[in-house]
């Protein structure tokens, strides 16, 4: 354990304390004492931004299961560093945001805290593991923590309803990739992320990749909502606005970019990898940003804005693949691409936390997040316009903003992809800077919603709840932080470059990135196709944004019956109603039908077994002789079995079940089992008092009609069954011996190591010790059970002492 | 010897079966009373019958009869037991508590949820 490890695993432990300091300090807002650990955290990791610029990694082990080859090893390179940075710094951000946000009066703080502070560490473990299964531990550990974010005001139906298809669909990701996982290690021999990348070369060719490669994907694509699994987001966003500023924008969302972006090393030589990711991407891009515009609620806008998003960071990721295959290129122009992801991804987190948060700050002061209800807050929120226009104009596109500069990026490398000449790209390429260029319309149509339809226009106060006015100071301090940071990295990008954004390229990379490898963010770089790309885009989108109410209709187009949504609706609700039409078939509540189907399964499975594996075997040689007294008892057992099934009334049956019992005490004593036919004796006496204790006594019993036995066909095949296939088991059971008998080991050493000379008591108290307690445990459940049945009466929900 | 032990295990677990098969609760518990005797003389046939002295070393025999099928059925015999006395009592306060002894009448499906 290092500090490495302390560090991811601090958030789980404070989530322990939280809740007593939530007890004890009911006066301060618990996010007070939340906010200490990320801000701590932040700072640890950023000591580790000198050592990764050097191309230092740092690794910390600590064994988990070694036998299995599972060690918790983190692992702090660039890229992991990266997220780390983000998780804890938009972290700390979030729970400052989160004090004011949330009321300390009426809010489940301690819960949410806990869920909170979960989803840290969780996130922390996936993007610093090195081991496979310890990341998909934690990857899981996050879709759960979103499950329990989402559904936090569990009181609402809608957050019930987003918080389970959040889980669903991302938990079948997290399957998928555990699928995909245990196919890399059946590959590579190994769960490390490291090896697996050194041997990257000798696994393209082995027939599991491809299937490898779709499940990683799968679960890579769940998890970033990219299409058609985005349909959860949306729904996500019922979740508390800090939460859906931090997990479902910032950073969990991210994960699935993380997946690719870590075993591009992996994969990324193949065009199946190239040609998916790619291309989900740019369809996820462009179908967020179309969906964006004909929302109506704010957040709605933001959750489609960041599915589209999201798709533009993935592509990028896949056009990077390309450069793979240009080694021989003096200059690069696909790893750009993958710059272009890792810059993207900084920005997006700056700009869409620093909206969401003005959406949840518009919320709280109006009460309201739909856009046909606001407008004109521009002139009693000034603050907040201000962060809201820096935001919109930065995912826009515009100048001097920091989106500005990852977006010409990206439109670059788009135009690039005009000179690929693999996968086929010389037909299908000019595909990819059509759809990013009229996906980036739709992303200015939309942005320009966020910040003009709340803020300009008439103010319409009769459609509020109440007066709003600016937000406390509180409130504000975050989205002006990350507001700033727009404009920090929007005109000092190369901040960042060789710090941040070179030392993760290397990580997605490293077989591309030398020493000499250099990024620099250039602000203007002459009038270069994507400059032309960029005016047209905001020309033709203030055109649409100005006719937007002639057109809006057209978003509509695709009825809302056979959307996704309507189809994962059906396929839930199919699957719930399959299940129940099942149960009922199964679970009838009649226990002849369970005993019948465990009998009629108890002859079907053992007869099979005995026949398909030839083990019936009748051997009389070592049988033993027979006796007189044994025939008469036998005799007697078969006759008073036989005779209970006759019986007319309840105390013979008691009587001869008793009788039989007697005559097995007797069978013990000539089968020179002295123990055993005492305690059968023993036992045999209580229970027939037992027996006639609880039925004779009990009047009404006595004085029902009693009736015979209905013979029951059905019945007596299978009891005829049952007894057969017994009988066929005891013979081969006595006549195969396929070891010898352990038995002789305690008539050996019962009294060399015991000192008893009664064999069977030696090895019930003292060999065996340890199964008698268990079954003293057995009997005193049994007892306690029968006290409680005995002694406690419903009462009719009331407890009666 | 055994093949007469056998055919008596075979008749204690159908008659076991059948009882257990029926509606009324009683039969059902006398049926795993019966079940249990069957079982106890399986474990100790499977072991073989008869292959020596009673397993006390007092005795000073040549050979012993196999103690450990003894033990486990000692073992099986006290918690057969506890079972059904668990048993006995759950009918007797289900039926104080519903006024039937018929396990049909008692299922929980439609008419008692």
């Amino acid at each position: 354990m290092s500090l490495l490890h302390w560090a991811v695993l601090s958030p789980f432990l404070l989530a322990f304390i939280i809740p007593i300091l939530y007890k004890l300090f009911r006066q301060i807002h618990t996010g007070w004492f939340v906010m200490i650990l990320p801000i701590v955290l932040f700072t640890y990791f950023s000591r580790f931004i000198p050592l990764t610029k050097q191309g230092e990694v740092i690794t910390e082990r600590a064994a988990w299961i070694p036998s299995l080859g599972i060690h918790v090893d983190f692992y702090v390179d660039g890229l992991g560093l990266l997220f780390a940075l983000l998780i804890t710094g938009i972290g700390s951000l979030v729970v400052l945001y989160s004090v004011f946000y949330l009321s300390k009066e009426k809010e489940r703080l301690n819960q949410f805290y806990v869920f909170l502070l979960l989803f840290m560490g969780a996130m922390l473990g996936v993007v610093l593991s090195d081991n496979l299964i310890v990341l998909y531990s934690f990857w899981e550990f996050t879709s759960l923590s979103s499950f329990l974010l989402i559904g936090y005001w569990n009181e609402r139906e809608r957050s019930r309803y987003g918080a389970q298809k959040s889980l669903l669909i991302t938990v079948l990701g997290g399957l998928s990739l555990l699928g995909g996982i245990i196919l890399l290690s059946i590959m590579g021999n190994t769960f490390s992320i490291r090896e697996l990348i050194l041997q990257s070369g000798e696994l393209m060719d082995h027939p599991l990749f491809t299937p490898a490669l779709l499940l990683v994907l799968l679960g890579a694509f769940t998890k970033s909502a990219q299409f058609p699994f985005h349909i959860w987001l949306p729904d996500a966003m019922e979740a508390p606005t800090p939460v859906s500023a931090y997990l479902h924008s910032a950073t969990m969302v991210k994960a699935g970019i993380y997946l690719v972006a870590r075993l591009s090393p992996v994969f990324a030589e193949s065009g199946l990898w190239f040609w998916l990711v790619s291309i989900a991407g740019l369809i996820t891009l462009f179908w967020g940003s179309f969906s964006a515009i004909k929302q109506t609620d704010l957040k709605g806008i933001l959750a489609f804005s960041t599915i589209s998003q999201l798709g533009l960071i993935m592509s990028l990721l896949g056009l990077g693949a390309a450069a793979l295959h240009h080694e021989s290129l003096g200059e690069n122009i696909y790893l750009a691409a993958t710059v272009a992801a890792v810059f993207h991804l900084i920005n997006h987190a700056t700009f869409k936390g620093s909206l969401f948060m003005v959406a949840g700050i518009i919320d709280h002061e109006t009460g309201t997040r739909d856009i046909r209800r606001l407008g004109g807050l521009m002139q009693l929120m000034p603050i907040t316009f201000t962060v809201a226009l820096i935001g919109a104009f930065s995912m826009a596109g515009l100048p001097p903003f920091n989106g500005f500069l990852s977006k010409e990026m990206f439109l670059a490398s788009m135009v690039n992809v005009l000179e690929l000449d693999i996968f086929n790209m010389e037909t299908w390429g000019v595909l990819f800077p059509v759809l990013a260029w009229v996906a980036s319309v739709f992303t200015f149509i939309y942005s320009m919603i966020v910040v003009l339809k709340p803020f300009t226009g008439k103010l319409q106060l009769q459609l509020l709840e109440k007066k709003p006015h600016e937000a406390p100071i509180g409130m504000l301090i975050s989205p002006i932080i990350l507001a700033s940071l727009v404009i920090v990295f929007g005109i000092f990008p190369n901040l960042l470059s060789s710090r941040i954004i070179k030392p993760a390229v290397a990580g997605i990379q490293p077989s591309l990135v030398g020493p000499d490898f250099q990024v620099h963010i250039a602000f203007w770089h002459g009038f270069q196709p994507e400059v032309w790309m960029t005016v047209g885009i905001i020309a033709f989108g203030i055109l649409l944004y100005k006719t937007l109410q002639k057109w809006q209709k057209i978003t509509q187009w695709i009825p809302e019956r056979i959307s996704l949504n309507a189809l994962y609706d059906n396929g839930v609700r199919g699957l719930e109603h399959s299940a129940s039409s099942v149960m009922k078939v199964l679970m009838t509540g009649s226990i002849r039908t369970y005993l019948l189907s465990i009998f009629l399964f108890f002859i079907l499975s053992l007869g099979f077994t005995l026949y398909w594996k030839d083990a019936f075997k009748f051997d009389t040689g070592n049988f033993a002789p027979i006796g007189f007294y044994e025939i008469v008892l036998a005799a007697i057992i078969v006759i008073g079995s036989i005779a209970i099934l006759f019986a007319k009334s309840r105390l013979t049956s008691i009587i001869i079940l008793g009788a039989v019992g007697y005559t097995i005490s007797l069978f013990f004593v000539l089968l020179r089992a002295p123990d055993l036919a005492l305690t059968q004796l023993v036992i045999e006496t209580i229970s027939v008092s037992l027996f006639l204790l609880c039925f004779f006594h009990l009047p009404l019993m006595a004085s029902r009609r009693e009736e015979r036995m209905t013979f029951r066909l059905n019945n007596a095949l299978i009891s005829i069954g049952v007894g057969v296939i017994v009988t066929l088991i005891a013979l081969s059971a006595h006549s195969n011996k396929l070891f010898d008998s352990i038995s002789n080991y305690y008539l050996e050493n019962a009294y060399k190591e015991a000192g008893g000379k009664n064999v069977v008591n030696v090895i019930l108290v003292d060999f065996r010790g340890l199964d008698t307690m268990f079954e003293i445990s057995v009997l005193s459940i049994a007892a306690l059970g029968i006290f409680a049945m005995i002694k406690l009466r419903a009462t009719g929900g009331k407890d009666k002492p | 010897m055994e093949l007469l032990m056998a055919i008596v295990i075979g008749i204690l677990f159908m008659c076991a079966t059948y009882l257990m098969l029926s509606k009324s609760i009683l039969r059902i518990i006398i049926g795993t009373g019966l079940l249990s005797h069957g079982a106890h003389l399986l474990i100790l046939t499977m072991g073989g019958l008869k292959g020596g002295s009673v397993p006390l070393l007092s005795n000073k025999a040549a050979s012993y009869v196999d103690p450990l099928p003894q033990a486990l059925i000692l073992t099986a015999i006290v918690i057969s037991f506890g079972v059904t006395s668990f048993l006995l009592v759950l009918a007797y306060r289900t039926y104080q508590e519903l006024g039937t002894d018929d396990m049909e009448e008692m299922r929980g499906t439609k008419a008692n949820e």
